[in-house]
């Protein structure tokens, strides 16, 4: 523990922490991706999905403890990427209290300077799909079980669905830089001069995180998914 | 091919000063010349009227000193990629256009006056760890240690650096990354450099901390501003050595 | 002025480790208790102030730039020679020794040299131990390469940057007693003037370039790592900054100057542009390899250079040098494009350069091979010129870039000034009348890393330092003398800038003074100078105050010490009535124009003592004797 916190009092510490927690949460989400597409193998077979996560850990844990388990996890990791998010940008800030009246942007790609307000956006879109999936208190059809019903109810409200893929491009473009840059965090180099494999395995990700999740609302409103 | 231009020159008297833009025309500006050469035709004018000369550092003028450096059009070292300020020639510019021109900024190097910054912070970095202890007299000889051809090549990538401060110019967080971890790439490739490798890493990324440099968000603007084509690959290597150093004790009895 | 070599006796194999034996030694525990200022931090003033530093001295040590690694040692690209004969092509120690005195032209003194050659072996070493990534061949050992006519393999190279990184190697190892606290450094600090105390050397007076405070510092002994003068001539491929005060100063505070006129032209540099150049861009001798030079053999000739036949090109070097051709010496290759351009057949818009022709090379061997050659130098000339030299020849013209010449020094590297060590360019080196390549690398840090730290030891061993203060009736008497001349150059408020004098001082010194000389021009040069002097001294104008940084200030007081040094030059180049290395009196030369050296009158360093500004000085003569390599004359044809 004493190590941790030695690093974490660098820079690259708390980038690291960024790193960790980023590896997690990308873990959620192409776990909860591939959950997602249970549904089109049809109602049944998804309801059953959800209703396993419930279970999930028995008869060791009892239910919704797993669940719970994870979503503890989960909360933690969001809160430490955050946090650390928080501390970065106030040292950057600080890194330079006079800006340049003109400057250019250099950086290798228009992903890596939506990172900030990008997760931003993020978190808006997490709070909004637990308060209309999970929750169910911005759900106006929404029936605690019927997880199938409330997915196709949900995204045949048109905005909910737009605001859905939106947050996916911003999730992308996350992972764009984030895949490449938290890679670069843990030291894993690639070497350039043969051609770098971390790029492709970050648009690899990115495309399948976004084309993965917008599988749904698209479904849902070109009728496919009823 | 002569042109005219319009300057706008950050002007600071001194460190405590705010400073400001101030314009002036530079007219029959000869496009073989280089920049510098330009501000000093813009210089030779406003001393022959009185008045201050802007203030810039330059030294060698060959690109390999790493003294000059400014802000052109919100690019560190102007528009022409892999070339320091004093490399660049005016016939990357065009009749009539508006140059801005400002120093480096970040905190950790203060304006001392118009465009000069104050970079001993990078001194400190290498103060705090940056060599390999080798006292005069203690080598042995030169070739009792082979070193493979690509180490060696992959080194001295690294140990071109000029010091020049671009790369904290260019990152949005000010970051001293890619200084930082070409010396540590330099140093630490070498055979003769493993001894110190993981106490050095340590120390300099403290003291590189302590200067109230940014972190790095692997943005890639250092790579793209350095006049001499350091690699942010180097700072993959860094990180990797801290977190060996400071996660696996790797240059500590308990690691052996 | 008494000029005691005190070179010891014995062989010359056995001189340096005999001598070394007699030194005194500091105890190890009272070394402490000595402190030692070093001025400048390039390869010598580094090496040197973290040798002495890691000894247990204590050091402080002064550059003029933000930071140690600005030194202009680092713009050195060829490569640093030593005799390791790692290629067991016959090189060896006393080989060095020989070419060395031999490429000076027999100027140097024999002990020095050959001891240069010795710690060759060892600077190679040391600087591979600090992590200087030198090239290497793919079995992992080190690469040689053959540089500046020598007939073996003995330069080692660090990309066409060895300079920069064997200063950073110098620098890193300052660093850490900078780190340690061992050195206390000075950066942004002028060295403006030196305090003598009893006739010993006991500090100097700076400039706080950011804050202008001007004040003293002291120690027990001084060491000036300053570098050379060529921005005497205003346009040099020296960096901006590099001047000649710290020694011009110590210079007017007795020590000898020996041998001004011996600088160095080198042959390939980027001709200049444009009334407003400011310095001049080397180009590595080693393009010389393939490409070859020629002027059109008519005056005048406008056409470029695809419209020129085969017939009306001159291939003067080839022509006149058939056996070395393009490869001929940079003194001689210097003063034939300087005859071509003087004869109207210059080329380039301002007929200022010979052309460097790679047109041949590039059917014979492809774009690929001279690429991969000289690809990196093919790049730099087409940032600065704009000409792709795949496609159109190179231009070319020779340029100050070395100088010789320096403050008088004995083997133990003390000037004549008890207490003042002079080490690197700044003082009259082991190079004689003309350096070879690769060795100006080698000297410094044989200077700075092995050679002061012991000779130091001996003089501070042995002499009883009395407390000295800032109070002292010396030492602010220079400093109150510095004040004024500073004071003075703020005040004279005239019409003309300080680079505007300067260039003319420069275009004087480079008419009369530069490839070729003679009786008539030097004369002439000797009555502008102080005319031009003159002027500056009643209608300069420096902007600005005195108490922040002015960086027309700090060029004001380089240039006033240029003004003087400049005088000293011409008239050293006009007493010595010979030709001999970098020195070329067009009355001594040979019917086809080659140089010639009179040995019976002038086999000796020409030490000047300065009397006063506006008197001639004094010419002492330390005469040279050559034991093992005797006098001959060079021929290249």
């Amino acid at each position: 523990m004493r190590k941790i916190l030695d690093l974490y009092q660098t820079t690259i510490g708390k980038k690291l922490v960024m790193a960790s927690t980023g590896v997690v949460l990308l873990l959620f989400v192409l776990g909860h991706m591939f959950g997602n597409l249970k549904i089109f193998y049809g109602e049944e077979k998804f309801n059953h999905y959800a209703e396993w996560l419930r279970v999930m850990g028995a008869p060791l844990l009892g239910p919704t403890q797993g669940l719970w388990l994870a979503r503890l996890v989960l909360l933690g990791c969001v809160l430490l990427h955050m946090f650390t998010a928080l501390q970065l940008t106030i040292l950057s800030y600080q890194a330079r209290e006079v800006g340049y009246q003109k400057q250019h942007r250099i950086t290798f790609s228009y992903a890596s300077t939506t990172m900030r307000w990008g997760g931003v956006v993020i978190l808006a879109f997490v709070i909004f799909h637990l308060l209309h999936l999970t929750f169910g208190s911005v759900h106006p059809k929404f029936v605690a079980g019927s997880v199938y019903a409330n997915v196709i109810n949900g995204f045949k409200v048109w905005p909910v669905a737009v605001g859905y893929l939106v947050a996916q491009a911003a999730l992308g473009f996350h992972l764009y830089h984030g895949v490449w840059s938290g890679l670069q965090t843990f030291g894993i180099a690639g070497d350039r001069r043969q051609g770098d494999w971390r790029r492709p395995l970050s648009v690899v990700t990115a495309l399948i995180v976004v084309v993965g999740y917008s599988a749904l609302p698209i479904s849902v409103m070109a009728g496919w998914l009823k | 091919m002569l042109i005219n231009l319009t300057l706008h020159v950050w002007r600071q008297k001194g460190p405590k000063d705010n400073g400001r833009f101030v314009t002036y025309p530079a007219l029959q500006i000869n496009t073989h010349m280089s920049f510098l050469e330009m501000l000093d035709v813009v210089n030779e004018q406003l001393m022959e009227k009185g008045e201050e000369p802007i203030a810039f550092e330059h030294d060698c003028r060959e690109g390999i000193c790493g003294s000059c450096g400014v802000m052109i059009n919100g690019l560190p070292h102007g528009p022409n990629p892999m070339t320091a300020t004093c490399q660049l020639h005016m016939r990357y510019f065009k009749d009539g256009d508006e140059i801005w021109i400002e120093p480096w900024r970040a905190k950790a190097f203060p304006v001392l006056r118009d465009l000069v910054v104050d970079r001993s912070a990078f001194d400190r970095i290498i103060q705090s760890g940056g060599f390999i202890s080798a006292n005069t007299g203690n080598a042995p000889e030169a070739n009792a240690m082979p070193i493979p051809k690509q180490i060696a090549d992959r080194s001295m990538d690294a140990a071109v650096c000029i010091g020049c401060g671009a790369c904290v110019a260019a990152c949005p967080n000010a970051s001293a990354m890619l200084f930082t971890s070409a010396k540590v790439t330099h140093l630490g490739l070498l055979p003769q450099g493993q001894p110190e490798r993981y106490e050095r890493v340590q120390r300099m990324i403290a003291r590189m901390d302590q200067e109230g440099f940014g972190n790095c968000s692997n943005h890639g603007s250092c790579e793209a501003a350095c006049p001499v084509g350091i690699k942010v690959d180097f700072i993959a290597r860094l990180n990797r050595d801290l977190l060996k150093a400071k996660l696996c004790g790797a240059g500590t009895p308990s690691a052996v | 002025m008494e000029l005691n070599a005190k070179i010891p006796g014995g062989s010359i194999q056995e001189k340096w480790d005999r001598y070394r034996f007699d030194l005194k030694l500091v105890n190890a525990a009272n070394k402490r208790k000595y402190s030692v200022i070093m001025v400048g931090t390039g390869l010598a003033g580094a090496s040197g102030a973290a040798s002495l530093a890691e000894l247990g001295y204590q050091v402080y040590c002064y550059s003029y730039h933000d930071s140690p690694r600005r030194a202009h040692s680092i713009a050195a690209q060829g490569g640093i020679n030593a005799a390791k004969n790692y290629q067991n092509d016959g090189d060896s120690i006393y080989r060095l020794f020989y070419d060395t005195v031999k490429g000076g032209d027999f100027r140097a003194r024999e002990a020095n040299v050959y001891r240069l050659s010795q710690i060759s072996l060892n600077i190679i070493d040391q600087c591979v131990a600090q992590g200087v990534p030198f090239a290497r061949e793919y079995s992992g050992y080190l690469s040689n390469r053959s540089f500046g006519g020598a007939q073996v393999s003995r330069t080692f190279y660090a990309r066409g940057q060895t300079g920069q990184q064997l200063l950073l190697g110098a620098y890193q190892a300052l660093a850490r007693q900078i780190g340690l606290g061992t050195v206390q450094m000075f950066p942004r600090t002028e060295m403006l003037d030196m305090i003598l105390v009893n006739g010993r050397a006991r500090g100097i007076v700076t400039r706080n370039l950011v804050t202008g405070e001007v004040r003293s510092h002291l120690a027990d002994a001084v060491v000036l790592a300053t570098g050379g003068y060529s921005n005497v001539f205003y346009l040099s491929t020296n960096a901006k900054a590099c001047n000649t005060t710290a020694i011009w100063r110590a210079y007017r505070r007795g020590a000898g100057f020996a041998n001004p006129c011996y600088t160095q032209i080198h042959p390939t540099c980027i001709p200049q542009s444009g009334d407003y150049q400011s310095k001049l861009t080397l180009m590595s001798e080693s393009l010389r390899n393939d490409g070859r030079i020629w002027v059109p053999k008519q005056p005048g000739d406008t056409r470029t250079p695809p419209q020129i036949p085969e017939s009306e090109r001159d291939y003067y070097l080839e022509r006149i040098y058939p056996s070395y051709g393009n490869l001929s010496p940079r003194d001689i290759a210097s003063r034939r494009a300087k005859e071509a351009v003087d004869q109207g057949r210059g080329v380039g818009e301002m007929k200022n350069g010979v052309y460097l022709d790679f047109a041949e090379a590039l059917k014979r061997l492809g774009n690929t091979v001279i690429g991969e050659r000289y690809g990196n130098l093919f790049e730099m000339y087409e940032r600065i010129t704009g000409e792709n030299p795949y496609e159109v020849p190179m231009r070319i013209y020779p340029a100050p870039h070395y100088t010789m010449g320096g403050l008088w020094v004995d083997y133990n590297l003390m000037s004549t000034i008890p207490g003042l060590y002079v080490i690197g360019e700044a003082n009259f080196s082991d190079h004689g009348a003309n350096r070879l390549g690769a060795s100006a690398l080698m000297q410094g840090l044989a200077d700075g890393y092995f050679i002061l730290p012991y000779t130091i030891g001996d003089y501070l061993a042995q002499g009883k330092f009395e407390r000295i203060d800032s109070g002292h009736a010396e030492v602010r008497a220079v400093e109150d003398e510095t004040r004024q001349r500073y004071q003075k150059l703020l005040s004279i408020n005239g019409k003309r800038t300080v680079d505007s004098l300067h260039r003319e001082l420069g275009k004087i010194v480079w008419d009369y003074c530069g490839m070729g000389r003679n009786d008539a021009g030097l004369k002439k040069a000797l009555e502008q100078i102080p005319k031009l002097r003159d002027e500056f001294w009643h209608n300069v104008r420096v902007p600005g105050s005195g108490d922040s940084l002015n960086q027309a200030l700090e060029k004001a007081g380089r240039v006033a010490d240029f003004f003087e040094m400049a005088e000293l030059l011409c008239r050293d180049a006009l007493a010595r009535e010979e030709s001999c290395g970098g020195h070329f009196r067009e009355e001594s030369q040979t019917e086809d124009g080659e140089a010639r050296r009179d040995d019976a009158r002038f086999a000796h360093a020409a030490v000047w003592e300065f009397t006063g500004v506006d008197k001639a000085p004094t010419r002492h003569v330390e005469p040279l004797n050559f034991e093992y390599v005797k006098p001959a004359t060079r021929s290249y044809k």
